[in-house]
């Protein structure tokens, strides 16, 4: 064998053990489920194996996972929304402050670093019966009984939030980050105000941070079935609870696929249509 | 003006992202009976009573040694992977890397189901080693993502000069390549430990009736009421996972500076 196949064979023995273990344990199991969506599953709970179209029937036809679906979406979008008007002007002061700028940053990180089930069940502590919120409330007289605020569609948003907003963050401080501050005092010298600066210079050149932002917390948002089952009720199941349900509670799993698949092709045509327009590097700075 | 606006925003922004995990550190020394206000005394009795409650060391103990196994496994494979893509011109490389990193693309609950659904199709069924297969493959992308952006620094001259003072390349790796990439290699490590750590999603698919992870434990234990128990755990969390890659961070930066100085 000559030196240069030996160095050209190194990279893909080195690349191997990855690439088999993406391939293995979530291609084919992706293809599996697939095949898997068309089988049916008996009253006894044996598996029939066929091409039956009745669990995407039921998916695609029955109005209650429609519903859920553009619920989920519905709830991932004001999620969203939320992120990027709370997050915008955060990120903007920390990339523009001097000084305490790693601080800053290194405090924007930590919740990356506290328990996601943690962080969701601390809303329980402030907006419970006998949370801060209530405790003050009957404390100072202004109510006589404690106010459920717990265990609605407005606290699923707001764990969700929660939980997604360093992301939107993250992603928008890396862009304007990477702005050259001198175009803003360029447009500035030209007589353009403060505001006009920012609004024709910085922002549209810091949307690509905001559109990854954006497709982080969209596509976390709507995969989530914890949040909705610690702190909404028993009428915000999103679609992913859905899912939950029907692998683990009913173990109808043919149906489950089928669910599953669909909350994928839904959420992946939007990871494509990302990667259409703005490409994957954008996204990587944020996540690296 | 406008700057002073924008800085109380950040302001707002940063308290709604602390104030909630703060309180659960309060509330885990309350003395009272209750996991709530009003905060009666100081007290570390709830940290005492975790210490003694079997359930709650049984998942950390289940949590560690997942934790530990999936960092080891995804580190690994995570190195020998960014290694090839940062020291060869492999064709395909962008194809590859999007390869690599589909796990997190994916939705991880579709992501948990698909992984059940199949190893349970091959006879495998829910078991401490699919939890550990699960971990392995969403750390995986982000110890690439992570090792990747640091290996890319390490410059390629310092193995050339090992290779050409008549190192063979064993030796280079070991004693000249290894050391450099340390740092990368235990930040990959770290950050799988910690998400392994953390995981529920996936988790509450593929473990095994009777087995529970802290994760997993906190949130059974959510389903009755929150207890100061809980809170204490939290607190025991935070310490942990903020606690230790905030020493892996003080730790690299020893370690760059005696190399430096």
């Amino acid at each position: 064998m000559s030196v240069e196949t030996r160095e050209a064979r190194q990279p893909w023995i080195l690349l191997s053990p990855a690439l088999s273990a993406v391939a293995l344990l979530l291609f084919v199991p992706l293809a599996f489920i697939a095949v898997y969506s068309f089988w049916l599953r008996t009253a006894t709970g044996a598996d029939q194996v066929g091409f039956y179209l009745d669990n995407w029937a039921e998916a695609l036809i029955d109005p209650f996972y429609r519903d859920i679906l553009l619920n989920t979406l519905k709830i991932a979008a004001i999620t969203t929304l939320v992120c990027a008007v709370m997050g915008y002007p955060a990120a903007y002061f920390i990339a523009r402050s001097k000084g305490n700028k790693a601080i800053l940053l290194l405090l924007l990180m930590l919740p990356f670093w506290i328990s996601y089930i943690i962080r969701t069940m601390s809303w329980i502590n402030i907006l419970g019966v006998s949370g801060a919120v209530n405790w003050v409330l009957t404390g100072t007289g202004i109510v006589d009984e404690p106010i459920q605020m717990l265990y609605n569609q407005t606290t699923v948003i707001l764990g969700l939030v929660h939980f997604l907003l360093p992301f939107m963050v993250l992603n928008v401080f890396v862009s304007l980050d990477g702005i050259d501050t001198t175009l803003e005092d360029a447009a500035n010298s030209l007589g353009a105000t403060r505001w006009q600066a920012f609004l024709q210079v910085t922002l549209p050149l810091s949307l690509p941070g905001l559109a990854a932002g954006g497709l982080l917390c969209f596509v976390l948002g709507a995969g989530t079935y914890i949040t909705p089952l610690v702190l909404g009720g028993p009428r915000d199941a999103m679609f992913a609870n859905l899912v939950f349900e029907a692998i683990i509670t009913q173990l109808n799993w043919p149906l489950g696929s089928a669910l599953s698949l669909m909350l994928l092709a839904v959420l992946g045509a939007l990871v494509l249509l990302y990667n259409r327009y703005l490409g994957m590097a954008q996204l990587m700075k944020g996540l690296g | 003006m406008g700057w002073q606006l924008v800085r109380l925003w950040t302001l707002l922004v940063y308290a709604f992202m602390f104030l909630p995990v703060a309180v659960v550190v309060l509330l885990s020394f309350n003395a009272s009976q209750f996991g709530s206000f009003p905060m009666t005394g100081f007290s570390f009795r709830w940290f005492v009573e975790l210490a003694q409650n079997d359930a709650i060391l049984r998942a950390f103990r289940t949590s560690i040694i997942l934790g530990l196994l999936t960092a080891a496994i995804s580190t690994t494979l995570g190195v020998l992977a960014s290694l090839a893509l940062v020291r060869y011109r492999v064709p395909g490389a962008n194809v590859i890397s999007t390869l690599l990193i589909a796990p997190i693309l994916v939705p991880e609950v579709v992501l948990a189901v698909a992984l059940l659904l199949f190893l349970n199709f091959l006879n495998v069924n829910k078991s401490f080693a699919l939890l550990l297969a699960g971990h392995v493959i969403f750390t995986l992308p982000f110890v690439i993502l992570v090792v990747q952006a640091r290996l890319v620094s390490i410059r390629r001259d310092i193995e050339e000069a090992a290779l050409s003072l008549g190192a063979s390349p064993r030796q280079t790796f070991f004693e000249v390549t290894l050391p450099l990439m340390l740092p990368a290699v235990l930040a990959g490590a770290l950050f799988a430990f910690t998400i392994s750590f953390d995981d529920i999603t996936g988790t509450l698919f593929w473990k095994p009736g009777g087995v529970e992870t802290v994760p997993t434990q906190i949130f059974a234990m959510l389903r009755n009421s929150i207890s100061p128990e809980i809170n204490a755990l939290g607190t025991v969390m935070i310490l942990l996972t903020v606690g230790l890659p905030l020493l892996g961070l003080a730790l690299a930066r020893a370690l760059a500076t005696r190399r430096g100085g």
